[in-house]
């Protein structure tokens, strides 16, 4: 799978980044909590947020992931999408749920980025 | 680069507090830096992200702060030393979930009280000292082999 299905499959608007479409996607994670992306969340994955800021850019950078994807049609103003594009980060925005749009990927095979306590601890 | 003669790479950088667009910048000039001199992407990372979240926590809460940023061949070694008003607390900040972060600081994604467990979840060896009134000086070193 590659970003091209995911925008295809969450129904997306595309922001930046429309040259990325071909990246490969190996894992995807949900979190509005920018902490939580940083710890959890490996280098390479899509990250499903409703958190719109500079800072969501940023944490992006900073831990290497592929694309943002922004849950319940929330769009980057410009300043925002300028920034993405000068750290080469797709940005899309799906009108679906958080809830909605991690199923829609989940069934479609995407693995998960964050491991559950359940697979971390073999419960 | 000066580290693969087995010598020291050391650089200085300023955050400024409250400057909230500017956060981060500090954290991927260090990035870049680190990619320049040839240091291994996974390393990179880890650096990053500890960096970022100090990064995050001096512009939130502190005045400023220096951070040192030294390269040797066996280490990364990072100290970010701010005029702030110290952490009252250490053992209780060091605990997930543990915040004393505004509404403001909140919304940006941060504040959620991960920031110091997640420098410490990155580094080989975290040390912290901190001055009520004064400020708070973190050293994050993370083994390059």
């Amino acid at each position: 799978m590659n970003l091209s299905d995911v925008q295809k499959l969450l129904d997306c608007e595309m922001f930046s980044g429309d040259e990325f479409l071909d990246r490969a996607v190996i894992s995807a994670g949900a979190a509005d909590l920018m902490s939580d992306v940083l710890a959890f969340t490996q280098a390479g994955a899509v990250l499903l947020t409703g958190l719109v800021t500079v800072q969501t850019i940023q944490t992006a950078d900073i831990a290497e992931l592929s694309a943002l994807v922004f849950v319940r049609g929330k769009k980057p103003d410009k300043a925002i999408i300028g920034f993405a594009q000068e750290k080469k980060i797709p940005l899309m925005s799906t009108p679906y749920s958080m809830y909605e749009a991690c199923g829609i990927l989940y069934r479609a095979g995407v693995p998960p980025t964050m491991k559950s306590l359940r697979t971390i601890e073999g419960a | 680069m000066a580290s693969e003669n087995g010598q020291t790479v050391s650089e200085t950088f300023v955050i400024e507090g409250k400057e909230f667009f500017d956060a981060g910048k500090v954290s991927t000039e260090i990035k870049s830096l680190l990619k320049e001199l040839g240091v291994k992407p996974d390393i990179i990372r880890r650096v990053a992200i500890a960096m970022y979240e100090a990064e995050m926590n001096v512009v939130m809460y502190a005045k400023h702060a220096t951070v040192t940023v030294e390269l040797t061949p066996k280490a990364i070694r990072i100290v970010v030393d701010d005029c702030g008003p110290g952490i009252a607390d250490v053992g209780l900040a060091m605990q997930e979930g543990y915040s004393t972060a505004t509404p403001e600081m909140r919304e940006l994604g941060f504040g959620a009280g991960m920031g110091l467990p997640n420098i410490k979840r990155n580094a080989d060896k975290f040390e912290i000292e901190t001055t009520v009134g004064k400020g708070t000086k973190l050293e994050i070193t993370i083994w390059i082999n």
